[in-house]
């Protein structure tokens, strides 16, 4: 079912070499291919639109859903639902992400919504990785929009990567937290080209002693955009911390929109947000390392959005 | 050997040129130790940066054991063996020691080296191996990897800027230890730019360099010997009670 291509996609965007251990679902152009489901987790195909429900059980320690989508077929437009439900006190890692390899010149284009409840007392890892290639010309697109639904004590992970080859996103992250829940945000965006992206984060901290930590880093080269907003939204006794960095190469734009806002007198909320471009004292420094200023620059980067 | 030959450097736009250095002339002999002090804006950390091939000389010659290496660039000059160990290190976010590490020593990631190279600048390599180089740590602590990352890299020429600058004093006492070893048991041809007499003490010779010039070339016991004499002119430049309506320019 899966070929070379299909594999190198499934490496780069959710890590797989061969078929995962554990519950997975994988799609392929618009079509689930392979499913595996577990004592604690199932998957069960959607009936009114495309997508699927995922169920974990309440005390489900330890196990992983992969959901990798790929898409190997030019104009081609897929758009996925789906729910998670990630039942109290399990502690799970869901590993999503979606590869498009356009071979053609029309537009291959990937939106998902992922809803997700995580239930009290749970800790879940979001891992969501995006990559695209292709020879042709045609544009690949991905606009991934995710809800998480945090419930008391639940705790939150979430690793957002779009690494190479995406020619346009609109990506949306929407979090609500209740009383005692934690959040952790890492994005990690490198656009190139003509390409741009658009990221908004809404972090909603209902309840008391809610904490959330975002932190994006960015890399903007040659003639690409990005444009990031964050809102981090104090109702209750919390604290929140955003923490912004971009680098910014040749003709790029890089805009970031900060917004905290508090609307309880024990709101502690943060934004940090930084663009400049790669310090020439940090090239030095690696070239007097005998590293050349290319071998130079590319250190910095990886390191920067590891 | 490294020699610098007639070496004159300005900096700034045309509007505002300074003259940083002018015309000097020294030859650095492998396995010595020297170290170079004077007044701060006297020219040292530029002629440092002008062995690294950080700035470029306006005229003059630099040669490494009699290859002429004025022309070659930082990168070059690194993988023939010179180093430069910052005033000021740089941050790196995401960075981690070890890789830094790894990269001075060429691609080597030898736990037990790596250990060791920290000790010798006084920290733990347990604490420090797998932190990033980005803000979190302190100054003095960056200055330590900074070192480290020197001391890495086998050299043959190996230049430290105030290396002593933002390190307690009771790091510093290692710190000076590593710098004798260095110089004991390896050809490295050591130049420190420092005001630190522990430093002072460890020199081969010691340069004295102000307005852009090599004001005189002494032993270590001298400079000491004329400090607790008191017969020693200030150089700082301003109008002090020791240095009485002297400035820089009129020593020598």
């Amino acid at each position: 079912m899966l070929n070379a291509l299909d594999k190198e996609l499934l490496e780069k965007v959710a890590g797989l070499h061969d078929m995962p251990i554990g519950a997975y679902n994988i799609r392929k152009d618009g079509e689930g291919i392979n499913r595996n489901t577990t004592s604690n987790i199932d998957i069960i195909t959607k009936k009114d639109k495309p997508g699927i429900d995922v169920l974990i059980k309440p005390g489900t320690k330890n196990e992983s859903v992969h959901i990798p989508v790929i898409i190997s077929s030019t104009g081609l437009t897929d758009m996925v639902y789906n729910t998670f439900e990630v039942g109290a006190g399990s502690d799970v890692l869901i590993v999503a992400g979606c590869g498009i390899h356009n071979p053609g010149d029309n537009k291959s284009q990937h939106d998902g919504i992922h809803e997700f409840f995580v239930r009290k007392g749970a800790r879940m890892k979001y891992v969501e990785k995006h990559y695209a290639q292709g020879e042709g010309s045609g544009k690949k697109i991905m606009n991934p929009k995710t809800i998480i639904d945090v419930e008391e004590g639940g705790i939150v992970e979430l690793e957002m990567v779009q690494i190479r080859g995406v020619d346009h996103t609109d990506r949306i992250a929407e979090i609500r937290l209740q009383k005692n829940a934690r959040l952790i945000v890492t994005e990690r965006l490198l656009t190139d080209l003509n390409q741009d992206a658009d990221s908004r984060v809404t972090v909603e901290m209902e309840g008391e002693d809610s904490t959330a930590q975002i932190i994006s880093r960015s890399v903007a080269q040659n003639n690409s955009k990005q444009k990031f907003y964050f809102n981090l939204i104090g109702k209750n006794k919390c604290r929140g911390h955003i923490q912004c960095d971009s680098i910014i190469m040749h003709n790029a734009h890089v805009s970031s929109t900060p917004e905290v806002s508090a609307l309880h007198q024990d709101a502690q909320l943060i934004h940090e947000a930084a663009i400049g471009r790669i310090a020439s004292d940090q090239l030095i420094k690696l070239m007097s390392l005998g590293l050349s200023e290319a071998e130079a620059e590319e250190t910095i980067l990886k390191g920067f959005l590891k | 050997m490294l020699e610098i030959k007639d070496v004159s450097l300005s900096l700034g736009d045309d509007g505002n040129h300074v003259e940083i250095l002018k015309n000097i002339n020294f030859t650095f002999e492998n396995k010595n130790l020297y170290v170079i002090t004077g007044p701060n804006g006297g020219g040292k950390s530029s002629l440092a940066k002008v062995i690294m091939g950080i700035y470029k000389p306006e005229k003059g010659q630099i040669l490494l054991d009699n290859q002429d290496i004025t022309d070659f660039d930082i990168t070059e000059r690194a993988n023939l063996g010179i180093g430069y160990s910052f005033q000021q290190p740089p941050r790196f976010k995401g960075i981690k020691v070890r890789e830094l590490l790894r990269l001075a020593s060429g691609g080597f990631d030898d736990e037990t080296d790596m250990c060791r190279l920290l000790h010798n600048v006084g920290l733990c390599s347990r604490d420090y191996i797998d932190r990033e180089v980005d803000n979190s740590l302190s100054g003095g602590e960056l200055k330590r990897i900074e070192i480290a990352t020197i001391m890495a890299r086998g050299l043959k020429v190996a230049v430290f800027d105030e290396p002593e600058a933002g390190i307690d004093l009771w790091s510093f006492q290692k710190l000076s230890e590593t710098f004798k070893d260095l110089h004991e048991n390896y050809d490295t041809t050591i130049i420190i730019i420092s005001h630190q007499e522990r430093i002072l003490r460890l020199a081969d010779q010691i340069i004295l360099l102000a307005d852009g010039k090599i004001k005189e070339v002494t032993d270590g016991e001298k400079i000491m010997a004329d400090i607790a004499a008191n017969t020693r002119d200030c150089m700082c430049g301003q109008d002090c009670r020791k240095g009485v309506n002297r400035n820089v320019e009129c020593i020598g």
